[in-house]
């Protein structure tokens, strides 16, 4: 896939074992990207928590509702939209594990691993049902068109 | 995920392999600690060297086991966590929650 306005599709049912299939796509698509090897692990994390979601709290777990991924890949950024088919939850109400309150909590790092991971986070309520997250990396480049890992990462701590 | 029981002294290190993850690791860490404590184990020191990824499932099996392990009256502690799941630790504060130790000696002789 070259970085120009591509676009791939995937869709699964709501079984956990899908996941990491989910997971090793995102990565190759970050590396067709050419996103720093950080990077590729922060987004493909970021990913995986969000078709997480999308099983669990989106569809409940039923396993005949489908999970839809769209990866679109242009030349500044890749957008990552996942798609449930639930009856929707409250993304609104979101806490932050890391306040007192919350460490001891088993739950709730999922969200907070997106937003911690990409450059942009956004949920919609699709009509007919369902939640969608869409999330953006920003793809920054030098002025050949190379990606520009070292700065990428290095504005991001190096690490997650 | 594998795993290993090794009893030394008064304290189980439970040497952790793989990866801990939704629907996989998460549900094997959660019945060894759970075997453990039903076996009246009450220090343990979860070895997490080997374990190569975790996601947020298996972030909070770690807070639920340590959960359990106060409840019934036992210690639960970490032993070197690799980078990515250091990390992972750091950055949702949880790093003030367990103790961590680098060296199995050092995790051993804390309890």
């Amino acid at each position: 896939m070259s970085p120009s306005n591509r676009e791939i599709r995937i869709q699964i049912d709501s079984r956990l074992e899908f996941i990491d299939m989910i997971q090793q796509a995102t990565e190759d698509v970050c590396r067709a990207a050419l996103f720093g090897r950080e990077t590729v692990f922060n987004i493909s994390l970021a990913v995986r928590e969000a078709v997480i979601n999308a099983i669990r709290h989106g569809n409940r777990l039923a396993s005949e509702k489908q999970v839809h991924v769209v990866f679109r890949l242009d030349r500044d950024k890749l957008a990552v939209t996942v798609r449930d088919e639930g009856e929707g939850f409250d993304f609104e109400q979101l806490r932050d594990p890391r306040e007192p309150d919350n460490l001891f909590k088993p739950t709730g790092r999922g969200l907070f691993f997106i937003r911690s991971f990409v450059d942009r986070v956004a949920f919609s309520r699709v009509n007919g049902g369902g939640t969608e997250i869409l999330m953006e990396k920003r793809i920054r480049r030098g002025r050949r068109g190379r990606t520009v890992r070292a700065n990428q990462e290095a504005s991001e701590g190096g690490g997650v | 995920m594998k795993t290993k029981v090794r009893n030394i002294g008064k304290v189980t290190v439970l040497d952790l392999a793989g990866k801990i993850t939704i629907g996989e690791g998460d549900v094997v860490l959660r019945e060894e600690v759970n075997k453990l404590l039903e076996s009246d184990r009450k220090n343990i020191l979860l070895n997490l060297d080997k374990v190569t990824y975790m996601d947020s499932a298996g972030i909070g099996e770690l807070v639920a086991c340590y959960k359990r392990a106060a409840e019934s009256g036992a210690r639960l502690k970490l032993l070197n966590p690799s980078g990515r799941v250091s990390d992972l630790l750091s950055l949702t504060k949880l790093q003030q929650v367990f103790e961590i130790y680098k060296d199995e000696k050092e995790g051993l002789v804390s309890f």
